[in-house]
């Protein structure tokens, strides 16, 4: 793909960038959307068996209508100047230029570690309906859903309609912290309709809260998993284990381009603008919010981003309820602190280097776990261990540096400044 | 376009739905253990969405791909660590 400029360039094709993109066409800019997947989304709007789900379908048809370039398949790994990234796909290097930026690069699970974890057929809870979604066969086939959040009532839902047999569903959250939550929900009446119907479809699943596992077993693959109940431990077999604590947002790419992000996420103004100039930021990546607030948030930064601040201010209010839900749910489905003994020293922490536990124990942050254990080295670039050590020890990811993801050096030698691309 | 898609993995044909990726038909030809780590243990997807990189095969000879995020074409020669 050769080199593109444009009026509005938003990076991610969630709720949060699908809506962003929306509303900057609208007003009439020159708009693109790129994502790393062939096809729009991301992960809570993934097309399952070819289909978009339904409140998808409106943003995707409307970015079609509205002649935004829709850009697939395609990552950003450096930002090399100003208003300007470098892009990689499968043909190669390219780069992009923009006016304004939106981000809407989403969130990723936290993945807490324990014995047995690195197990095949122990997945992440958006990670396994990712799988299925993409095709891995599930039905007949034993699962428990454990970790935390709202998340792991839509998986468990989905995975049921495709005829898997879930076994349990284990909220670390413990039940009165759930009740208040639940007590709010009046406020939000969709969110409650939303409630009853997760409670009607999983009708006859064991839901058990201050539940989390503490164990993954098998040969060469999982074959049960021991789970904690108040005093209780208890043994269950079982085929996958669908696990995550919760959502951490994808910052790197707001990181390298100088956007200041706080304990949230990428911190922003009330029309969605970061702390660097002309570039916006938007759902999941400003705080882990659900979807409501992201597609709010991605409306206002079209709208803003185009120049439109009064259609963008129309919308305060509806974001300003959806914040309120959010942060309901943050308090609800808050870590306990009993999480942080899973744990062993013995127990792996980063996946792509083998490093355990016991050997960061000793290192005193993370340069000097980088250096001595090569922890946060392999490719995933910190991104899996990160959310791990940041509950158990406290460690803040460092400043982020390209290539942002592991490319092909004919990549990087392609945005050497002052060098022509070949 | 057709409505499913055959490839091999390890060198063994396995036929998936259009637009399945080569996670899911690894997993179809019943093979759990997609790579080895660095200590040789034996490793499958885990995030689903291209970040923790536990998903990578070799595919047409390419090594380190992501197979969660890599649609299958026809004829298409997978190899997974043994």
């Amino acid at each position: 793909m050769t080199d593109r400029a444009f009026d509005i360039l938003v990076i991610g094709a969630g709720p949060a960038g699908l809506a962003a993109a929306c509303r900057a066409a609208e007003s009439g800019a020159k708009t693109a959307v790129m994502d790393e997947n062939p096809r729009p989304g991301g992960q809570i709007w993934r097309a399952s068996a070819g289909r978009l789900p339904v409140a998808a379908q409106p943003w995707v048809v409307t970015v079609g209508k509205q002649g935004v370039e829709w850009i697939p398949a395609a990552r950003v790994f450096a930002a090399p100047a100003p208003g300007r990234l470098a892009i990689e796909n499968a043909e190669g290097e390219f780069s992009l230029t923009y006016r304004s930026l939106i981000l809407a690069t989403g969130a990723r699970e936290r993945f807490l570690p324990f014995p047995g974890w690195t197990l095949p057929n122990v997945m992440g809870a958006g990670g396994l309906q990712a799988l299925v979604k993409s095709g891995l066969p599930i039905g007949g086939k034993k699962i428990i859903v454990a970790g935390t959040g709202p998340l792991l009532l839509a998986v468990a839902q989905y995975l049921r309609s495709r005829r898997a047999d879930v076994r349990l569903i284990a909220e670390q959250a413990p039940r009165r912290a759930l009740a208040r939550f639940a007590a709010g929900l009046p406020r939000h009446p969709e969110k409650l309709m939303q409630t009853a119907q997760f409670a009607w479809s999983l009708f006859g699943v064991k839901f058990l809260t201050g539940c989390w596992p503490v164990a993954a077993a098998g040969e060469g693959k999982l074959e049960s998993v021991t789970l904690r109940r108040g005093g209780r431990t208890w043994t269950e077999s079982c085929d996958y284990l669908a696990c995550g604590f919760g959502l951490i947002p994808t910052t790197e790419l707001a990181a390298l381009l100088g956007c200041r992000i706080g304990t949230a996420g990428v911190e922003v103004d009330e029309l969605q603008r970061s702390s660097v100039e002309d570039v916006y930021a938007a759902g999941e990546i400003t705080g882990i919010g659900g979807v409501d607030l992201a597609v709010a948030e991605g409306e206002i930064a079209g709208f803003a981003a185009a120049g439109q601040p009064d259609r963008a201010r129309r919308l305060f209010h509806a974001r300003a309820a959806h914040r309120r839900f959010a942060a309901a749910m943050t308090r609800a489905f808050a870590l306990r602190e009993e999480l942080k003994t899973l744990a062993h020293p013995e127990t792996l922490i980063c996946r792509c280097e083998d490093v355990p536990l016991g050997r960061i124990h000793a290192c005193s942050g993370w340069r000097d776990a980088k250096l001595h254990t090569r922890c946060g080295m392999g490719p995933c670039q910190g991104r899996v261990c990160g959310g791990a050590l940041e509950f158990l020890l406290g460690w803040k990811a460092e400043s982020v540096r390209p290539p942002l993801l592991p490319v092909k050096v004919a990549s990087l030698i392609g945005t050497e400044p002052g060098e022509e691309a070949s | 376009m057709a409505d499913a898609v055959t490839i091999t993995v390890n060198g063994a044909p396995v036929t998936v739905p259009a637009g399945a990726t080569v996670a899911a038909a690894v997993a179809l030809a019943g093979i759990h253990t997609f790579r080895r780590s660095v200590s040789g243990e034996p490793r499958a997807p885990l995030c689903g969405m291209g970040i923790c990189f536990e998903c990578c095969v070799t595919i047409d000879g390419r090594e380190h791909v992501r197979s969660c995020q890599t649609s299958c074409a026809e004829g298409m020669e997978v190899r997974t660590d043994a």
